[in-house]
């Protein structure tokens, strides 16, 4: 490996985006400082703008792909994607934000910050080609994100689950990091490149046990960051104690870039050894469906509940993973992008209900939806439709796809537990449904405020996604299609 | 009379190093999922990355390589990031539970 002491400016170039985030979540904190109190919305609108930049410079970067900083860095289609979905995200997130925290009276600009600094993390995830790196941009994600989950401090709920998210974070982290240096030890490298090589040539003597404990420890990190079975148990919790919106940004934010992660070390580095990942990516994958989807069914606290679809769409997306291909890998994408919109759109809704103190999360407090605002009744359930699978929705191409993958890699007893898996999951998302529209409203349910210019955009942007990657799919796929063999 | 390092070197083989951080790492993880304490739970978690420290050097030594001693420092970089958020949500929540034992901050349903 050839090291420059002074990195060229095409490399800085390449780090842009991460850059940007750097500097604009510098710059919120220093505005929260300086600006006025009747000022603050300037900053959310700052934050928005800082991940527009950093969505629009990953978008520019990508015309010139390569490595920056010894390989330590690439930049492909596959690092682009996730740059630009994660940042997506962010902008989704901040434009609900601001009213949810001017209601419960915590409106100031280090929770912007925190956001952008998180997204930058997890850009770094999504472009790090190199263990090192990665683990470095899964701590500026997770750090951030462990302040955001406890944000509301004298919120007991909060408290708890800020937490919880730490100490099992951590527990997570630790276990990944053991598994580079092991990974290291053995291969004297931890350019996931690097590793594949080595892999592949008989003639390196690579200890196999050492390779396989460390590919272990990988594993369990990974699982616990992409909440899979039997590391799931921490996401109901956080994700019912976390502010509303942060539960939005957890699902999806953190989770797309673990999985960026988990693919990419995966699909760089470890495709030698997929005789080895088969079986295992098979049983968690099938366990994480089935805890999502079972535990999902009795949950009365609709965050709660949200919690555990997460779980069992990530126990999809590991189906994807299972397959170890390039139709996989573009299938795990594809469900991603679609996954952001349809979650984060729900949580919208959830923010909204929720009311101040967030007061309104059980599923009682949803009955008769329909009769106090239509319009979110509506959207909740394209959401929840979606969710489910239902065509014309991006969630019903998102299943198509993984399913398809895992079918084509012969997979097929676990397509079939998957495709049921996904008729349990219609019973709970179709539950809430029914109560919005066959139910009274519970007594003493007032009328519900007009909804806040940012829930307002959020739940349009969200919507349009929706419908735009259920009806015109190819317009995503075709390009996780083509950035997916990349990751070679 | 030999150096120290030079004895622990060409005296103890990489194993031992290796075997000492296992040990810590399964010290450092069986605390976590014991203990009840959450300073202890979170001390734990630093003895998991101490030994990942130690197997950073230790392999660093075997593979004649400076990296790992690099890594050891990023990681201590981060093992601090992470102390200074963790307290602070340790002491928001002992502001508002005035208790430490991780069994009694459980108000979310389970």
């Amino acid at each position: 490996m050839s090291v420059s002491s002074i990195p060229s400016a095409q490399e800085i170039v390449r780090f842009a985006p991460e850059i940007a985030l750097s500097l604009g979540g510098t710059f919120v904190m220093l505005g929260e400082a300086g600006l006025k109190n009747g000022s603050r919305a300037r900053l959310a609108v700052m934050a928005f703008l800082t991940l527009l930049a950093a969505a629009v410079l990953a978008v520019f970067v990508a015309a010139d792909p390569g490595t920056a900083f010894s390989n330590l860095l690439v930049v492909d289609g596959f690092s682009t994607f996730f740059r630009v979905l994660v940042c997506a995200a962010g902008m989704l997130v901040v434009l609900i934000s601001t009213n949810y925290l001017r209601v419960e009276g915590h409106d100031s600009g280090e929770y912007y910050a925190l956001i952008l600094f998180s997204v930058a993390g997890q850009c770094l995830m999504a472009a790090s080609n190199e263990l090192i790196m990665l683990f470095i941009g899964l701590e500026c994600s997770s750090i951030a994100s462990y302040v955001l989950a406890g944000y509301l401090r004298d919120d007991r709920r909060n408290n708890e689950a800020a937490l919880k998210y730490f100490l099992l974070g951590s527990f997570a982290s630790a276990f990944f990091l053991y598994g580079v240096a092991w990974l290291w030890g053995a291969l004297g490298t931890t350019n996931l490149s690097e590793v594949r090589r080595l892999l592949l040539d008989p003639s390196a003597g690579v200890d196999a046990t050492m390779t396989a404990a460390a590919a272990a420890l990988l594993l369990v990190g990974l699982a616990f960051k992409v909440s899979a079975a039997p590391f799931q148990m921490w996401a109901p919790d956080v994700y019912q104690g976390a502010p509303a919106p942060v539960a939005a940004f957890l699902s999806v934010g953190p989770k797309a870039a673990a999985f960026a992660m988990f693919l990419r070390i995966l699909m760089t580095a470890f495709v030698p050894a997929r005789g080895q990942w088969e079986p295992v990516l098979w049983t968690v994958a099938l366990a994480t469906m089935v805890i999502g989807n079972f535990a999902a069914l009795h949950q009365t606290n609709v965050k709660r509940l949200l919690a555990y679809s997460s779980i069992a769409h990530a126990g999809y997306i590991l189906v994807a993973l299972t397959a170890m291909s390039d139709t996989g890998a573009a299938a795990a994408m594809f469900y991603l992008a679609a996954y952001t919109f349809m979650n984060i759109g729900a949580f919208a809704v959830v923010t909204y209900v929720a009311g101040r103190g967030e007061r309104h999360v059980e599923l009682m407090d949803f009955s008769g939806l329909s009769r106090r605002s239509p319009a979110m009744a509506a959207v909740l359930s394209i959401f929840l439709l979606s969710l489910t699978g239902v065509p014309l929705t991006a969630g019903f191409f998102g299943k198509f796809y993984i399913f398809k993958a895992a079918l084509d890699a012969d997979l097929v007893w676990l397509a079939v537990l998957g495709l049921l898996n996904s008729a349990v999951a219609a019973y709970y998302y179709l539950r809430i449904i029914v109560m919005m529209y066959m139910h009274e409203p519970s007594a003493g349910a007032g009328a519900l405020p007009s909804p806040g210019v940012g829930i307002r955009w959020a739940l349009a942007a969200s919507v349009a996604g929706t419908f735009v990657l259920g009806v015109a799919p190819s317009l995503v796929l075709d390009f996780a299609t083509a950035s997916a063999p990349l990751l070679r | 009379m030999p150096d120290l390092a030079q004895l622990l070197a060409a005296e103890v083989p990489l194993s031992w190093y290796l075997i000492l951080s296992v040990i810590l790492f399964v010290i450092g993880a069986a605390g976590f999922l014991i203990r009840r304490n959450i300073i202890t739970v979170f001390m734990c978690i630093e003895l998991m990355l101490n030994a990942v420290n130690l197997s950073f050097i230790a392999f660093s030594h075997k593979l004649k390589m400076v990296d790992g001693h690099i890594y050891s420092f990023f990681v201590m970089v981060v093992a601090a990031a992470e102390a200074a958020v963790g307290l602070a949500i340790i002491l928001t929540v002992f502001k508002n539970r005035e208790t430490l034992e991780i069994d009694e901050v459980s108000s979310l349903k389970l």
